[in-house]
């Protein structure tokens, strides 16, 4: 590899993914980068090339992004075969071009599942995340009618565990990993966050029931325990969540008839 | 300058505040607000623009009492906007520590916190729920921070002497969002609320005078879509955006407030904005947004810069003797605690003197040396670890072995629309809560209370005081046929046909960013009458630029996010000049606003209580044209304003 002669930046081959919208075929278009500094985001890179985009008239390459701190989850992209990129607990957003050497050729393409239609080029509908979560990730509570705070002890190891599986961004990363396009450890995660802690025990089975049936009705496919999901979420979720969430299910089906659905009525 | 001040404030400013003694006025006030009985509630269609702490609560509370609400997103899913990103935590006086805390105290150092430029009854109200704000996101299951017998733990934050602060680890907002999305999403569930995701509201619909509609943008299909209802709630956050690089996230702007404000909302405020002491400095021209650093780590992190000018020395190679912890010696009393605007102001003093530290030399040290040593990395790293890790992924430096270096940024606007104490704008039904609106936080917000206004506004004010407007107001049956919805959607279409059809040379992004540099050159940490001179001339020959130069690709028949961004910078270029007028108007230096000619010998703020004891109320009279400025005196009958200390 020689060093570039101008520039102090990086030589970078971009293959990335444009599609004009959902019904629309897709294909990958390669852009040669010259000069990316090393200090940029993987987000900036593609602003850049945006920008020069823009400036000839081109249509610019559309990506879902927004806090660009790792913590909103409006960020994708499967970045040479990985759901954002190659760093372990890293969104892509917080991806930084020094990871890449000098001549990388990078690879972009959507969060790929039936359940997340490209909606244009790298940016996909996500939205069946917050239909399984209408259905029941939630503790019935209307505002006004919460008992004194700390009327009801947590204990710390329980409220630590609640809260690595609440830490969850809705990013979609644990879909676009798994082979078989599977929401498990989005929806493990959410039911073991309020699983964990008392105040969700009132509606454990219902809850547990009704997310499985939304995660399945939205076309997700089931673990076969390849722990990609793992391996990819950039905050880490236990994959162990899996298991609760598989336990919290049987067990709700044994439980007779349980109320299903999402809200009681009334305020 | 306009010389259209109404003395008065008239009759268009009537805060509304209740009488009577301080601690009983919302109390009395919810009483003699008129009630809609269960029954009548799903007449009512709601309509709520934004999803962030305000949005979401409000949304969701109002659903559950039986209201019809439908919600608008910009975002792909509500869960994404900005006040996910926040991360020290929530004020509340619960004073489980002991320390003294109340709620007299909490309202007290709110006021003290904002230089006395906001209205005592407001802040009062919003100290008085913040303890019912802790109980309801517990029983949510927020899984807030725990001592190990299982009580909720607190931290101290900036500019108070007691702990008062919740949290869940560094994402405190993230998680409060969660809460409050949960409880959107349950009534999505049920039916009661229609939820729009990926929608801009472009235009507010008034009919007689009443705010009644807003005209939005499909933004995946580029349809327009019309939405009648009996009341809007704007819930779209601040106007960070207008300095460019902000710790804003991209897609916060603008629009939605300034449209509000073009159809007759008054503008309070703008150029009381918050510039946040601890994030990470610039790293270059492609910058796109700015890092904050939680400024919780000002409770173990020293800041300091070399003694010396230009000392280019790696700062474990300075000795101890030759490091300024500056905070520390100027204020001995909060040392590195002291509110954010100070702390701002001091690190660019610093920098001014040559003494800033990294390549630019426009950074300070956070420096965890001293506390790692006292209470071991382990601690720190349970306290910080996703901030520290946070740090080093876009720094590649390792701030458990090298001190952080931190620049301050645009964080936050205290500026908003005008509100009243029903938190109802100028216009009739149309509300404005969480950051959108000026109300609670003067020319200053203190560390930690961004969440509690926003969840205060949304499950606990809006919920009593949408009924002065629902059950107060004669409101005939309007539908979307109603003329005034089609001259607002075709102002939408005729503004984003007219950017399409200028095919200039340069990108919106461009002109965003030179407006932002001279935003933050002149306008921001430190302002002077000429500069500010100098800024409106610049804005105005930008937004001249825009309009004949911009260069978006595409059409707005699809998803176009060059368009969208390109809608949203020609309101921040017409926004600005705003806040430009009022910052020269404003002639004092107050909370975030800092006037170079108005300062002590020893370089702080000097206010003048005389001539600027007042929220200052801008009317739009036409783009380009002098707005009139209205004034709402302040009075304070609990806080006595005195000179901000904090040495």
């Amino acid at each position: 590899m020689s060093a570039p002669t101008h520039a102090k930046g990086l030589r970078i081959t971009l293959r990335v993914w444009r599609q004009s919208g959902p019904s629309a075929s897709g294909a990958f278009e390669t852009h040669a980068l010259e000069s990316v500094s090393p200090d940029m985001s993987f987000l900036e890179m593609l602003d850049v090339l945006n920008e020069s985009l823009v400036g000839t008239g081109k249509s610019p390459i559309s990506f879902d992004h927004d806090c660009r701190e790792g913590i909103c989850g409006a960020c994708s992209l499967v970045i040479d075969g990985h759901a954002h990129g190659p760093d372990a607990e890293t969104t892509t957003c917080q991806l930084h071009m020094r990871h890449y050497r000098d001549g990388a050729t990078i690879t972009v393409e959507p969060f790929r599942a039936n359940a997340f239609p490209v909606v244009r080029d790298l940016v996909v509908d996500r939205s069946a995340f917050d239909r399984i979560i209408a259905a029941g990730g939630f503790i019935s509570v209307n505002t006004g009618s919460a008992p004194e705070a700390n009327s009801l002890p947590v204990g710390k190891p329980l409220a630590d565990e609640a809260m690595d599986n609440a830490a969850c961004i809705g990013c979609g990363a644990c879909v676009a990993a798994c082979p078989n396009a599977s929401a498990m450890l989005f929806v493990a995660a959410k039911i073991s966050h309020l699983k964990l802690l008392p105040q969700g025990a009132p509606e454990r089975e219902s809850r547990a029931l009704a997310m499985v049936e939304a995660m399945d009705k939205e076309g997700f496919g089931n673990c076969t325990n390849h722990y990609e999901c793992g391996a990819a979420c950039p905050k880490g979720i236990p994959v162990s969540s899996i298991a609760r969430m598989n336990r919290e299910f049987l067990r709700a089906s044994l439980k007779s008839s349980p109320p299903r659905g999402a809200a009681p009525e009334g305020a | 300058m306009s010389d259209t001040t109404s003395k008065s404030g008239g009759s268009r400013l009537d805060s509304k505040v209740p009488s009577g003694p301080m601690a009983e006025r919302w109390t009395r006030h919810k009483f003699d607000l008129k009630l809609i009985n269960p029954a009548n509630r799903r007449k009512f269609h709601l309509i709520v623009v934004g999803t962030g702490l305000a949005g979401s609560s409000a949304a969701a509370s109002l659903a559950e009492m039986g209201y019809r609400v439908t919600v608008l997103c910009i975002q792909d899913s509500p869960r994404r906007a900005h006040s996910i990103a926040a991360q020290g935590g929530i004020n509340a006086a619960k004073n489980y520590p002991n320390d003294g805390d109340s709620v007299h105290r909490l309202f007290y150092d709110t006021v003290k916190g904002g230089d006395f430029r906001a209205r005592e009854s407001n802040v009062h109200r919003l100290a008085e729920v913040s303890t019912r704000i802790i109980d309801q996101c517990v029983a949510q299951g927020v899984p807030f921070a725990r001592e190990y017998g299982g009580l909720l733990a607190n931290r101290s934050f900036g500019g108070a002497q007691v702990s008062r602060t919740f949290y869940a680890r560094g994402q405190t907002g993230q998680q409060l969002l969660l809460g409050a999305y949960s409880a959107l999403e349950r009534q999505v569930g049920a039916g009661r609320v229609k939820l729009l995701a990926r929608r801009e509201m472009l235009d507010l619909v008034l009919v007689d005078g009443i705010a009644r509609g807003i005209v939005a943008r499909n933004l995946v299909t580029g349809e327009y879509e019309r939405h009648a209802g009996d009341a809007v709630l704007m819930c779209t956050g601040g106007y960070g955006n207008v300095f460019y690089l902000s710790t804003n996230a991209k897609a916060c702007n603008v629009t939605a407030t300034w449209r509000a404000h073009k159809r007759g909302a008054f503008f309070a405020n703008p150029c009381f904005t918050q510039i946040h002491p601890t994030c990470i400095p610039v790293s270059g021209d492609h910058q796109s947004k700015l890092t904050l650093m939680s400024e919780s780590l000002r409770n173990d992190g020293r800041v300091w810069v070399p003694e010396r000018s230009g000392d280019k020395r790696a700062p474990n190679e300075i000795p101890e003797n030759e490091r300024d912890y500056y905070l520390e010696r100027l204020y001995p009393s909060f040392g590195n605690l002291v509110p954010r605007d100070v702390a701002s102001r001091s690190a660019k003093e610093q920098c001014d003197l040559k003494k800033g530290v990294g390549e630019s030399g426009m950074a300070v040290y956070l420096d965890f040396r001293d506390a790692i040593a006292r209470d071991s990395e382990d601690a720190i790293r349970a306290r910080y670890g996703n901030l520290f890790q946070m740090y080093e992924r876009i720094t590649g430096e390792d701030p458990y072995r090298v001190p952080m270096r931190i620049y301050p940024a645009v964080h936050y606007t205290m500026g908003g629309l005008w509100v009243d104490y029903n938190l109802e704008s100028t216009l009739p039904g149309l509300f404005v809560l969480g950051e959108a609106n000026f109300s609670d936080h003067g020319a200053n917000r203190l560390g930690a209370s961004a969440l509690m206004q926003g969840l205060a506004d949304g499950y606990f004010v809006i919920p009593a005081t949408i009924a002065s407007h629902l059950a107060g107001r004669k409101l005939a049956p309007v539908t979307t046929d109603h003329a005034a919805f089609a001259e607002a959607e075709s102002s939408a279409r005729e503004r984003i046909a007219r950017i399409l059809s200028v095919q200039g040379k340069r990108s919106a992004d461009s002109i965003h960013r030179e407006l932002g540099l001279t935003m933050w050159n002149q306008c921001g940490m430190a302002r002077d009458k000429a500069g500010l001179g100098q800024a409106l001339e610049k804005i105005r020959a930008l937004r001249e630029e825009f309009w004949e130069n911009v260069r978006v690709p595409g059409d707005s028949k699809n998803f176009n996010q060059t368009l969208e961004h390109a809608g949203r910078v020609a309101d921040f270029l017409e926004f600005a000049e705003l806040l430009a007028l009022d910052a020269r108007e404003r002639e004092e230096s107050c909370g975030g606003h800092f006037r170079t000619e108005h300062q002590t010998p020893d370089g702080e703020a000097r206010r003048d209580d005389e001539h600027f004891s007042h929220a200052s109320a801008w009317e739009f009279k036409g783009v380009g044209e002098a707005p009139a400025l209205h004034k709402e005196p302040l009075n304070f009958e609990i806080v006595h304003p005195s000179t901000r200390s904090y040495k």
